[in-house]
């Protein structure tokens, strides 16, 4: 009972105490706000600029669920053709990994080029940044279906498409969610890349407006709001996971 | 060898059940593979996996496959019910030469294969999700079906254990509900395929015990794969051993100990001497490898 106990508190303990540190240091060692402002000076800026922030984190919030929405259908729909087909994946695998590895930032500019400056480079950015990691979760975990299982169904004169539906997708769930997690702060990286270089509202772009004007408080500001904002998503998407896929969960390294 | 002859002390504890029905039994091969030789796409030494393969199993009859391990067993059963096709030679089940998939076999394998995230009872419904007619009318007779694996539960000792998840249940229980799996859609044909090698040998008892009363109740052919003599020779009508790779049939020993057969049979010098009969076969046939 008093190491559960622990166990809750210990984050409150260890992000509180992170972040009283950073206060002590930045007044013992008397640090220009110019380089590092105290957490007091970065929740004041907060305070004082919450309308814009907000206004800004709003839009920052619709890009990314919209890029990472883009990145859920098409990636489990890529997924599932990738994860039943052999000749599919073996051919498309170089494309893809080739294409993963640019990094997106480069992308905007074609983005740009084909969509002008709004909101759909950002979303864009967020979905091409995040559905990889979807894709070969969902492939992975419809491909490695038992081979006994696989026997067993197509000696009842089941079609491909029934072994993919019935054991393969629901098999594929726990990869899918656990990929989720890894998405959604991509597709926050992704849309944040694409506001800096290619819109005039959002986060990213009020990001880089402030450091053009060395409002350093502000940027700090703008990244706490990030943080939070990504902490949020992320703990949806892990809600989520527990209370799709429960069954998966069972293994004393879970608990 | 001689005839067994049943042990009077035997008979009184047999459970009741209509006698004389092996040779009853309707005579007509059901699964009949003829001069079947394959060889597996993948294997890197092209060395086939069966070779000039000869077998004829019964309609009704339970028959059991032994051999030294990776002789081939799991390929026959593959062969037989058309999830592979021989390079050469005929695979014959239920009168036709098999060209894809059987569609009325239900398989068990050593193990269960549970879907984790649907409850036993839904994992036991599955077939019905994939074979016609019940595929189309499952929704509708939801309730039919349901009782239908409730009594099949029963039958094989796992009655009320439906609701629970297959990881909730010991390995035995597994297997129990894999057989149910096999059989709810009433397949003409059952293989499995060592289906009691992960148990100890008491719950494996059990499981024999089970095995034989439902192919008493549900007239099924039976082909059962497996590297236990004394399962075999407990279980079957007819046993088929295997040689080594390439494997092929050498040997086919009808078994003749009348039905209802209790599990104090395996104790009687009858059942060892059948057994000790096999285990010679196996060796020569390991010896020749």
């Amino acid at each position: 009972m008093k190491t559960k106990n622990q166990l809750a508190l210990a984050p409150w303990v260890f992000t509180l105490g992170f972040f009283a540190l950073w206060e002590i240091l930045c007044h013992v060692l008397k640090i220009s706000s110019f380089i590092l402002p105290a957490p007091s000076t970065i929740l004041w800026a907060v305070w004082e600029y919450r309308t814009q922030l907000a206004y800004h984190a709003m839009h920052t919030l619709w890009m990314t669920l919209a890029g990472f929405g883009l990145a859920v259908g098409f990636g489990l729909l890529l997924g599932m053709v990738l994860g039943s087909s052999r000749l599919i994946n073996a051919g498309t695998y170089p494309l893809l990994v080739g294409f993963n590895s640019i990094p997106k930032v480069a992308v905007v500019p074609i983005l740009v080029f084909w969509f002008g400056v709004g909101w759909v480079p950002p979303v864009m950015t967020a979905f091409l940044i995040s559905f990889f990691p979807i894709v070969v979760n969902v492939a992975t975990g419809i491909a490695t279906v038992e081979p006994e299982m696989e026997d067993v169904l197509r000696a009842l004169g089941a079609s491909k498409r029934d072994i993919v539906f019935k054991v393969g997708v629901p098999r594929a769930m726990p990869y899918f969610f656990g990929s989720l997690k890894v998405a959604i702060t991509l597709a926050y990286v992704g849309s944040v890349i694409g506001e800096q270089n290619a819109s005039n509202v959002g986060i990213g772009n009020l990001l880089t407006r402030a450091s053009a004007a060395f409002e350093v408080p502000l940027v700090w500001a703008a990244l706490v709001v990030l943080a939070v904002l990504g902490v949020i998503m992320y703990a949806i998407t892990a809600y989520a996971e527990r209370s799709m896929t429960g069954w998966a969960q069972r293994s004393q390294m879970a608990a | 060898m001689s005839r067994y002859s049943p042990h009077p002390g035997l008979k009184a504890d047999s459970p009741p059940q209509g006698e004389g029905e092996t040779t009853e039994r309707l005579v007509s091969a059901f699964v009949e593979l003829h001069d079947v030789t394959h060889v597996y796409a993948r294997a890197e030494d092209g060395l086939p996996a069966v070779q000039n393969l000869n077998l004829k199993v019964n309609e009704g009859e339970f028959a059991a496959i032994v051999g030294p391990s990776g002789c081939g067993k799991s390929t026959l059963m593959k062969l037989a019910t058309g999830l592979q096709f021989p390079r050469e030679g005929t695979v014959i089940v239920d009168g036709k030469q098999v060209g894809a998939p059987v569609k009325l076999a239900g398989m068990a394998f050593q193990n269960p294969t549970m879907l984790p995230w649907r409850t036993t009872l839904d994992n036991i419904l599955l077939p019905l999700e994939i074979v016609e007619p019940h595929r189309s009318r499952l929704r509708r007779h939801k309730a039919e079906y349901v009782a239908k694996a409730e009594s099949l539960l029963a039958q094989v000792g796992l009655k009320g254990q439906g609701d629970k998840f297959p990881w909730q249940l010991s390995g035995g229980m597994q297997q129990r509900a894999s057989l149910c799996r096999a059989l709810i859609h009433e397949p003409k044909l059952l293989m499995l395929d060592e289906p009691f090698g992960a148990l100890d040998s008491f719950t494996r008892e059990e499981l024999w015990c089970v095995m034989r009363d439902l192919h008493a109740a549900q007239k099924v052919t039976i082909i059962l794969v497996t590297h236990d003599l004394r399962e075999a020779a407990f279980l079957s009508d007819r046993i088929f051993c295997m040689s080594a790779r390439p494997g092929r049939i050498v040997a086919e020993r009808e078994v003749e100990f009348p039905r209802p057969r209790d599990l104090e049979l395996t104790y009687t010098p009858e059942f060892s001497n059948l057994v000790h009969e096999l285990r010679g076969r196996i060796a020569q046939a390991r010896q020749a490898a």
